[in-house]
């Protein structure tokens, strides 16, 4: 048996797939497109005096 | 035209490639780009801003997966856009034919030629495991808003 999904939200959009033979879960797979990352410092400078 | 206060972009382009030190630097043997890595870490861990090296503590491990994570191969010139400067790899981050049986959801992103395998970012997305599988993570488009790595 097969069976996909999908995670699409503001930071990924993931696909995975899984093979089950019987109830066993014998592959899984998952590919994470990252869409947009947060900005890691404010740019702004101190004010001098 | 007045004048206007403001962190130069052209400077945070030059953080991005190493040209200022204002505490004691480290000695570079070469101009060459450092190296970087990406390590995946479990659900249960802590990584977060206050992160500073790369650390096996909850790293995931299991068939394929080797501690350390993966190279990340060569990264866009750091570049700007308005006020941004920002990079990213050029590249997708793979594992390939793992089973990490235990639920991660973050990568670490980390200096290895740095002897301290200093930490550069984190970044999370939703949990998963892998069965005798394959993980991709796909790099955002390297653009100011979107790019890996930014200093806005």
């Amino acid at each position: 048996m097969k069976m996909e999904g999908t995670i699409d939200n503001k930071v990924e959009y993931t696909t995975w797939v899984e093979y089950y033979i019987g109830t066993e879960l014998v592959h899984r797979s998952a590919h994470v497109t990252l869409k947009e990352m947060p900005t890691f410092a404010d740019g702004v400078s101190g004010s001098i005096g | 035209m007045a004048n206007s206060q403001a962190m130069c972009t052209s400077f945070k382009q030059d953080l991005f490639n190493g040209l200022h030190a204002f505490g004691t630097s480290v000695v570079r043997g070469t101009t060459a780009a450092d190296s970087f890595k990406a390590a995946l870490y479990l659900v249960s861990g802590s990584l977060g801003a206050g992160t500073t090296a790369y650390s096996a503590t909850s790293e995931v491990s299991g068939t394929g997966y080797t501690a350390g994570g993966t190279a990340i191969t060569s990264w866009n010139a750091p570049t700007t856009s308005g006020t941004s400067a920002y990079t990213t790899p050029t590249a997708s981050f793979a594992w390939t034919t793992v089973t990490l049986s235990t639920a991660f959801d973050t990568v670490l992103v980390y200096n290895n030629t740095a002897s301290g395998k200093n930490a550069v970012s984190v970044h999370t997305f939703g949990s998963q495991t892998i069965t005798a599988g394959n993980f991709t993570l796909t790099m955002p488009t390297n653009a100011a808003g979107t790019a890996l790595l930014q200093i806005s």
